[in-house]
């Protein structure tokens, strides 16, 4: 698993997220696919989301953010770890 | 809604047993805003599972499936008996085989007051069975809660024969406590659920072994034909292998009927460490994570 531990980009947050998916899914996942709602993934795989967004971007997902909006699509989570300040002196 | 004069307030709930049904019955709890004290015979076992049920309390908030509001449940974990004395209920959940459970529920009995309501989340061992391992078989309860507990709501509720009243009635405040409907069931090896889906989980396993059919064909043809969430394999991977061995052999014992006895191929994935989800391979890849 890559920890990133500088300032990053979305770009970067979304091609780490992209390359997750696929390799646990083994298909092509767009950044703004519905994971749950197209059936890609099951209600729990998004424990295995929460902590590899966690151990990836040395973020910490609590209370009002634990919710299906902010992990719904790679560019919801993007989003997520950015405003959660994710990678910068984690 | 507990009042202030609810005896039960700010009770820990007392969770034997930090495996994977202990694990997810610790994050339903705390995720209702319940305390738990978690005891395991190991205290690093003990620690790991607090921290994963942490991580599945929060999974099923994102799902929607446990209440953002009400506040998360503290979780004390611990290897001595003595500290789960003053909770307001317990909740086994240990090893599927009989003489752990015994000595488990023996030695939970002894230190809890009369009346402590005792639930045994077996997954096949009759109830009347287990009430002879406690001092008060009447504060006896069987509940089967399914896995994981904090994405499906409704639970087996097992009234043995010399469960009283009261406890039946304890029983089914702690599941509207926890957010779980349980459907009252009659005693007997598996109940209902088990009675009938572990033999299906054999008999599916039988299938491939035989070669008949790969393990995706089975399971998509009990999504695609049945409608069933999951198929019997997948579900098989999600409860743990071992676990299913251990039922199918508490089944057999005490049925006779050879359909329960565990196919070789179940038996050889346990041998091999290959138990499910949990250990990230059993009948699926996982791509060796635990999920």
């Amino acid at each position: 698993m890559t920890t990133f531990t500088g300032p990053i980009t979305a770009a970067a947050i979304a091609a780490n997220l992209i390359t997750f998916l696929e390799h646990r899914t083994k298909q092509d996942v767009a950044a703004n696919l519905d994971l749950f709602g197209s059936g890609l993934v099951t209600s729990l795989f998004a424990l295995e989301l929460l902590v590899h967004l966690e151990g990836t971007f040395g973020v910490t997902v609590a209370g009002p953010d634990l919710t299906l909006d902010n992990f719904r699509t790679v560019d919801a989570m993007t989003a997520l770890v950015l405003r959660l300040g994710g990678g910068i002196g984690g | 809604m507990a009042t202030t004069t609810d005896p039960d307030l700010g009770r820990p709930l007392a969770v034997l047993g930090a495996g994977v049904m202990g694990t997810a019955i610790t994050a339903l709890a705390i995720g209702r805003g319940i305390p738990v004290v978690l005891l395991d015979v190991s205290e690093t076992v003990a620690e790991q599972a607090a921290t994963a049920a942490y991580n599945q309390m929060r999974m099923a908030r994102i799902m929607g499936k446990l209440p953002s509001a009400g506040g998360t449940g503290s979780v004390r974990t611990t290897t001595d008996m003595r500290d789960i004395a003053s909770c307001r209920a317990v909740i086994e959940a240990v090893t599927e085989r009989a003489e752990v459970k015994a000595k488990v529920l023996a030695e939970a009995s002894a230190v809890v007051a009369d009346g402590t309501l005792i639930v045994s989340n077996t997954s096949a061992i009759p109830i009347d069975e287990q009430a002879d391992w406690v001092s008060r078989p009447a504060d006896l309860v069987g509940i089967h809660f399914m896995n994981p507990p904090y994405l499906i709501d409704t639970a087996e509720l097992i009234q043995g024969p010399r469960t009283s009243v009261s406890t039946l009635a304890a029983a089914t405040d702690l599941l509207e406590s926890l957010g779980q409907h349980g459907v009252l069931v009659g005693d007997g090896p598996g109940f209902v659920i088990n009675r009938i889906l572990q033999r299906m989980i054999n008999e599916a396993a039988r299938i491939v072994q035989e070669n008949v059919a790969t393990p995706q064909a089975v399971d998509e043809a009990f999504r695609g034909c049945l409608g069933h969430p999951t198929g019997p394999l997948g579900t098989a991977d999600l409860i743990g292998l071992d676990n299913v061995v251990d039922s199918l052999q508490i089944l057999h014992e005490r049925t006779r009927d050879d359909g329960y006895l565990p196919c070789d191929l179940l038996r050889a994935k346990v041998v091999d460490g290959d138990l499910g989800r949990k250990t990230g391979r059993g009948f699926f890849d996982y791509g060796g994570t635990t999920s």
